[in-house]
């Protein structure tokens, strides 16, 4: 039974990772739902966050394939209860629609999205939550002329305290020390 | 004031020095203990290739016949040596003649580092004349691969390449070098690398898996060992015989296990896979304890999966933890470097003995004797088989020989039928089954072992594949003994067409030049054997001549290779005939 995950990976900085992440999937014929990448909260090192349909057999060979990559410092995957996860939308619509009536303004009320700049012509709206959620304000909008959407890849933080790489940053410090005794 | 600047001055100059990238490329292949290397020239390596000239006296290069030669003899050399075989190439399409080499190299796990000229790095990606992405190209067949645009970069780079192309899981590495980082200058000092924080080339063994494993073996009855190459790159030969004899375990070993143990060892049950012996293969669903020692159940060795090993516990001792459950799941894994583990299981196992278990093997091996290897050594037809041919060349050798082979049924023969005293002895393309490999690698197999007997068995077809390489071996005079099999077919292909196509030949008839002028035109010696009285002389020729030899052997038309586990099927329906 194939479900979502989200798989963390930490990397060194280097030119073409993402591909080498990226051709992990794409061997087997994965198909890669969302990702997202950027520096992480430590300095020098590369975060990605990839969301895939995998069972549990599998995402454990994959994310051992992306840490066989010697620049991959370590890959993590959760169920999407272990975590803290959230996508951002934008939407863009005439004013003139916010403006001949109510509607959108109880749609952005009821859906905890914000107005980010309203021009005369147009007016962009941002959400952040769930595919589904942002998926849902999408259709009630889309009555209204929406002239644009867009939205992003997962982000997430695991129910854990820490960054996992931390403690593993130490224990790959300690485990040096211990080889160099 | 002075003197002090002059003594900084001096000392900076005993640290390092200023040189080109090129040379930076020379120094750090001398700095790595490099001595030979194999290529080809071109536009975009030219500084290199003329650096090297200033470096003759240390550094030897063979100047193959094509890119793909290039890296081949750079495994071969590797696989006998031990030491991290190099190859150099230009850009374009000598990378890309490199890539079939290095996806070899990846899937047999053999350290190598190539090292490719780029263009100009102000001409990247402009499509410039022979640019190619070749890290884009050789990113999923390689262990690590780094495109070098500054000269700065060089000794860092290749220091890294070095270490990660021998270390832990061993691999190919491809530096790729910008035309101007070969021009350019640097101040040059060398440091081996020693580590690199996001790699953990040898995972530190677990003892409680140790304890486990050991309770398994000791409750078990029908123990098997399956030996993989991870024994001999570990160099843990020793050690396997030593944990096998105190556990009286029987072992079979795999196509790249080849040679880790004495063929003739009492405890060694033969081969596994596809074309294995008919003991291992059948045995291995009654086993009640497998355990793969450094191999990685690579389909050609399990069949069909949902019937592997069915009644069996498994053990896996892995350095790669990416090979741990990927393809059977490990009841117990033991990572780490057999070197290591092996010992330590070795201490915790009780002495044993399992005579009943291994009569067994030896019950089966009577089996397959009588059906298979007899007629296949001492056939009663008029013509020479490739097993009877393959058994005489390693016997006039006392069994003492490296044995290389292209890809093929002769290379199933050659693995069936050859005996190894020593370990290091075997080359052949197990993961990638490249056809074209053999003639190539039993150069640097040659170069890395000059004072050993390398004898190459080759198929009609794959000798054709990179027959260029002759004008290497003439140029270089290397001393490889070559034993083309000729049956005038692809006759591995033609073998399935007769059992799984209903004999129907699409393409696999060869319509042969003559063998014997071609090595002529090289000035390599040569002799044809047709007839089964000739053959011991002609191969006691060969071994005698000093340098080269080819010796054609034309064996039968329609031979099949047996026993055979049809693909599909489970390693117990393994076929006799
Ligand atoms: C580069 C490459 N192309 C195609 C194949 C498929 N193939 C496997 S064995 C074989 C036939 C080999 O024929 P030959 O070299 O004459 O050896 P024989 O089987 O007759 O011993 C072929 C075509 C391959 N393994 N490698």
């Amino acid at each position: 039974m194939k479900e979502e995950f989200t798989i963390t990976v930490y990397s060194e900085n280097r030119v073409g990772l993402l591909n080498q992440i990226t051709t992990v999937f794409t061997r087997r014929h994965i198909n890669i739902e969302s990702l997202t990448t950027s520096e992480s909260a430590i300095n020098g090192i590369h975060k990605f966050t990839i969301v895939i349909y995998s069972t549990y057999d599998e995402i454990e060979k994959l994310v051992k394939q992306i840490e066989k990559r010697i620049d991959v410092l370590k890959a993590y995957w959760f169920t999407n209860d272990e975590i803290i996860y959230q996508e951002i939308a934008l939407y863009k619509v005439p004013t003139k629609a916010l403006l001949s009536g109510n509607e959108i303004e109880k749609l952005v009320r009821k859906y905890g999205a914000h107005i980010l700049e309203m021009t005369e012509e147009y007016t962009i709206i941002e959400k952040t939550g769930h595919k589904t959620e942002t998926q849902e304000l999408y259709e009630m909008l889309d009555p209204y002329g929406l002239t644009q959407f867009t939205r992003s890849g997962r982000i997430a933080v695991n129910r854990s305290r820490k960054e996992p790489l931390n403690s593993y940053l130490k224990k790959l410090e300690e485990d040096r020390l211990k080889l160099a005794n | 004031m002075e003197a002090q600047t002059y003594e900084s001055m001096e000392k900076k100059q005993v640290q390092s020095k200023t040189i080109t990238g090129a040379e930076a490329v020379m120094e750090s292949l001398l700095n790595e203990g490099v001595k030979l290397m194999f290529g080809y020239p071109g536009g975009a390596i030219m500084p290199v290739y003329d650096a090297l000239y200033s470096y003759t006296d240390r550094l030897k290069h063979v100047l193959v016949r094509h890119e793909q030669g290039a890296v081949h003899a750079a495994q071969g050399f590797a696989r006998v040596t031990g030491k991290v075989g190099v190859a150099l190439v230009t850009s374009g399409p000598a990378a890309t003649n490199a890539v079939t080499g290095i996806a070899d190299a990846m899937i047999d796990s053999t350290p190598i580092v190539v090292i490719s000229g780029q263009v100009g790095s102000h001409l990247l990606g402009t499509d410039a004349f022979q640019e190619t992405d070749v890290i884009g190209i050789t990113q999923p067949i390689t262990k690590w691969n780094y495109q070098i645009t500054r000269p700065e970069e060089i000794p860092w780079a290749m220091s890294r390449a070095f270490f990660i192309a021998r270390s832990g899981r061993p691999g190919p590495v491809l530096l790729d070098i910008t035309k101007d980082a070969q021009f350019g200058k640097l101040d040059y000092t060398y440091q081996k690398m020693t580590s690199i924080r996001s790699y953990t080339p040898l995972p530190i063994p677990d003892l409680s898996k140790i304890d486990e494993a050991s309770h398994l073996i000791n409750l078990s009855k029908k123990p098997l060992a399956l030996i993989g190459q991870g024994v001999v790159l570990a160099g843990a030969e020793q050690e396997l015989l030593a944990f096998l004899e105190k556990a009286g375990i029987p072992a079979a070993w795999t196509i790249l296990g080849l040679s880790a143990m004495p063929t003739d060892h009492p405890l060694n049950v033969g081969m596994l896979g596809m074309h294995g012996n008919y003991g291992p293969n059948i045995k291995t669903n009654e086993a009640d304890l497998i355990l793969g020692i450094g191999m990685r159940f690579d389909d050609r060795v399990t069949g069909n999966v949902q019937r592997y090993a069915t009644k069996a516990k498994v053990i896996h001792m892995e350095i790669d933890p990416a090979e741990i459950n990927k393809i059977i799941h490990a009841d117990v894994p033991i990572l780490g470097n057999v070197k290591e583990t092996l010992p330590l299981l070795t201490e915790k196992v009780s002495n044993n003995e399992h005579p009943e278990w291994i009569e067994e093997f030896n019950a089966c091996m009577r089996i397959e004797t009588e059906r298979v290897i007899e007629k296949e050594l001492f056939p009663e037809t008029p013509l020479l088989t490739m097993g009877e041919v393959v058994r005489r060349v390693s016997e006039a050798t006392d069994d003492d020989a490296i044995m290389v082979t292209d890809v093929g049924q002769h290379q199933m023969v050659a693995t069936r039928y050859f005996k190894f005293k020593k370990t290091r002895s075997v080359v052949t393309s197990g993961g990638l089954g490249t056809m074209g490999f053999g003639l190539p690698a039993a150069i640097g197999a040659k170069m890395g072992m000059p004072d050993r007997h390398v004898c190459l068995i080759v198929g009609d077809g794959g000798y054709q594949m990179t027959i260029q390489e002759l004008g290497t071996i003439f140029q270089e005079k290397v001393g490889v003994k070559i034993i083309l099999l000729n049956n005038n077919f692809l006759g591995m292909v033609r073998q399935w067409q007769e059992l799984f196509f209903d004999y129907r030949y699409a393409s696999t008839e060869m319509v042969n030049p003559d063998f014997q002028t071609i090595a002529k035109g090289y000035y390599i010696p040569c002799a044809k054997v047709t007839e089964r009285d000739n053959l011991d002389d002609a191969i006691k020729t060969m071994l005698e001549t000093d340098g080269p030899y080819l010796l054609e052997v034309v064996v039968e038309k329609e031979g099949n290779v047996f026993p055979m586990v049809p693909s599909g099927a489970a390693v117990d329906e393994i076929r006799l005939e």
